[in-house]
């Protein structure tokens, strides 16, 4: 039976080529538009883990209330025997120290005297323990423009485009001027040693990146750090575990009085990062709903035309009495395999574009320039289990839909009249 | 008529031969604590919500307008520089060798993280050349009677709009002073005590600043040894002298 409809598919093009055309595109629509949502969620949520908030950040309570302020007066002291508490404890993860700082990069004439100035967002992360996973998480190897990465002590890496606007050069000296954990002023020299493109607007603009040590001695914070990221093992954030690690931290370190006491959060309680990941989520599955709805509608549509161009197909069968719920049903089958033809080219196209989309990405950089908010300017698609079904059952489901629900028609067709109107 | 209208005008009379105006306790007070030139070492204690720390320095200031200044203690902030001529101040860091210019907004910063500006440490303004004052009546600060006086700028280059001080009626030397903004916040609290006589005139050895805007408990500023209206050398007030 199968083989015969299929047959009577694939024999008559008008029957099946524009149904599983329409099928092809609305399915590779839905794969794709689902792999890039995917991919536009996972790369900035990836961006500020990496670049932020971590998959959980530990810092002291009133330097997470103002943290949008660097208040480095409030970091974490005793720092470096709690990493080893926290290795011990969380075998899996990875901990990172890291001193957000403020200031200003002064590069001086050949006096020595001020030439130029610019307002400074500074970063100090491991560069130089011989621990490449930060120097790997920043990505520093293939953001280098110019120069090279750190190698010794003294030394930093500059955004590109902060560079061209102090006109500096790898080589170069410049002053940090900014403000110790004490609140004195702090003066510390450093040597370009190469620039960076981050790839986000917001962080090109006027950023360094310099070794923990060295900020550590520039702002006297001497085994204290602003926080402390932590990552999951496999590198994939999963906010369940997430969680988990929440709950084992809040049993070893119980809330006290001590103002400066470590607490910890997870990325989804960040920067609204919860918020975005809900509403990204909730566009997914409106993306779906839309989708069924309105290929149900197209196809009922082309249910329609196809009963109307087969109106005699079908009188002639029931004239030799063939019986109603029989066509119903063949038309249902027939749908089934339209279904499946469709949803499976479309998913398949789908996938390729968007592995495509995965590998390449988009670059929406021209769009951001002023902007100064944490996204990456490539997105990517990110293709996940779901994606071969995302769009396959909905297509299929659709496909169905649409054809049961204009083959009603056929069973308002009066058996009494069907030679009157063959004869017409 | 007339024998009630005399000793009338004879108790005014007396009453403001008792009660100096404004100007007359601001000039006196001016005497005490403004000097042609002076030279002093201080000690700051600076009291953060987490620690304490104390800071040594040296300081010559000639007038309003010139002023240096050279760190002794502690290790990390020994040798730091600083020279104010108007509204300009350059800071010498030995570590990084290097002379970094900062005026503006940027004088009314903290100082060392304490809670004195640029401006608290480095000037020495008459307060006469720069504000009105009215008495608002009289008050007793620690056992003393003092005079209790507003003062508001009548020029633009001051760091507080507003004072309110609480002059000592005896020695003419402020025993508090309330620092207000332009819009009308406080921004710094000051008690001045151990007043001591020097060189002829009364000024008190320890400053509390409290910057009410800031956490800790402030910061002591104590004079360990001064010294008015010595010569001081030009040199001293140059760029030159930063790298010394």
């Amino acid at each position: 039976m199968i083989r015969f409809l299929f047959k009577g598919i694939f024999r008559d093009k008008q029957r099946s080529l524009l149904p599983v055309i329409v099928a092809t595109i609305g399915v590779m629509l839905t794969v794709t538009l689902y792999c890039w949502l995917n991919g536009f969620l996972n790369d900035s949520i990836e961006l500020n883990a990496r670049f932020s908030t971590g998959h959980v950040k530990i810092m002291t309570a009133p330097y997470a209330r103002n943290i949008d302020q660097i208040p480095n007066d409030l970091a974490l002291t005793g720092v470096d025997s709690l990493i080893i508490k926290l290795k011990n404890n969380f075998p899996g993860m990875k901990w990172e120290q890291r001193i957000h700082f403020g200031g200003l990069i002064d590069a001086p004439d050949q006096k020595g005297e001020t030439r130029t100035q610019g307002p400074a967002i500074g970063l100090g992360i491991d560069l130089l323990s011989g621990d490449q996973s930060e120097t790997e998480r920043f990505n520093l190897v293939k953001s280098l423009r110019r120069g090279r990465l750190p190698s010794h002590q003294g030394e930093i890496l500059m955004s590109e485009l902060f560079s061209q606007k102090l006109k500096v050069n790898p080589g170069d000296t410049v002053t940090l001027i900014g403000s110790t954990m004490n609140g004195s002023m702090a003066m510390y020299n450093y040597t370009v040693a190469g620039t960076i493109v981050f790839g986000t607007p917001a962080m090109d603009q006027g950023s360094v990146i310099i070794d923990l040590k060295d900020v550590r001695a520039a702002l006297d914070m001497n085994d204290a750090a602003g926080e402390i990221t932590g990552y999951l093992p496999g590198n994939y954030y999963d906010d369940k575990v997430a969680e988990q690690v929440v709950n084992r931290f809040n049993k070893l370190f119980p809330p006290s009085d001590d103002m400066y006491a470590p607490i910890i959060t997870t990325l989804r309680k960040q920067n609204n990062l919860g918020q975005v990941m809900d509403q990204i989520s909730q566009v997914g599955g409106l993306v779906v709903f839309v989708f069924v709805l309105s290929m149900s509608l197209v196809f009922w549509n082309a249910g329609l035309l196809g009963g109307l161009r087969r109106y005699i197909e079908f009188g002639t069968r029931l004239a030799i009495g063939e019986d109603y719920s029989h066509i119903y049903r063949t038309m249902i089958y027939e749908s089934v395999l339209i279904g499946i033809a469709g949803s499976f080219t479309g998913t398949l196209i789908g996938l390729i574009l968007s592995l495509y989309l995965q590998n390449h990405g988009l670059d929406i950089g021209s769009m951001m320039k002023s902007s100064s908010i944490m996204m990456p300017s490539v997105f990517h698609a990110r293709i996940t289990l779901p994606a071969f079904f995302i769009g396959f059952i909905p297509g299929l489901l659709s496909t169905i839909t649409g054809t049961a629900l204009s083959g009603i028609g056929i069973y308002k067709r009066k058996t009494a009249q069907l030679f009157k109107e063959l004869e017409a | 008529m007339r024998k009630i209208t005399i000793p009338m005008i004879l108790l005014c009379v007396s009453t403001n031969a008792q009660n100096p105006s404004a100007r007359e306790i601001i000039e006196k007070v001016d005497r005490n604590m403004s000097a042609e030139s002076r030279v002093f070492t201080s000690k700051m204690i600076i009291h953060n919500p987490r620690n304490t720390r104390t800071i040594e320095s040296k300081s010559w200031s000639m007038g309003e307008n010139k002023s240096f200044t050279e760190y002794i203690s502690p290790p990390r902030e020994q040798g730091t520089k600083m020279l104010k001529l108007d509204n300009l101040l350059w800071i010498f860091s030995p570590e990084t060798d290097r002379i970094i210019q900062i005026s503006g907004h940027m004088l009314r910063q903290s100082v060392m993280g304490s809670d004195l500006s640029y401006e608290d440490m480095m000037e020495d303004p008459h307060l006469l050349n720069h504000y009105n004052g009215k008495v608002d009546g009289e008050e007793k600060i620690a056992d003393r009677n003092c005079w209790v006086i507003t003062l508001i700028a009548n020029t633009a280059d001051v760091a507080y709009q507003t004072q309110k001080i609480w002059v000592d009626k005896d020695r003419f030397i402020p025993l508090r002073k309330d620092l207000y903004a332009k819009s009308g916040v406080l921004l710094k609290k000051m008690e001045l005590s151990e007043v001591l006589l020097i060189q002829g005139r009364w000024y008190p050895k320890k400053i509390l600043f409290k910057d009410v805007l800031k956490e800790g408990d402030g910061t002591e500023f104590q004079i360990m040894d001064i010294e008015f209206n010595t010569k001081i050398p030009d040199y001293v007030f140059s760029k030159a002298s930063l790298k010394k």
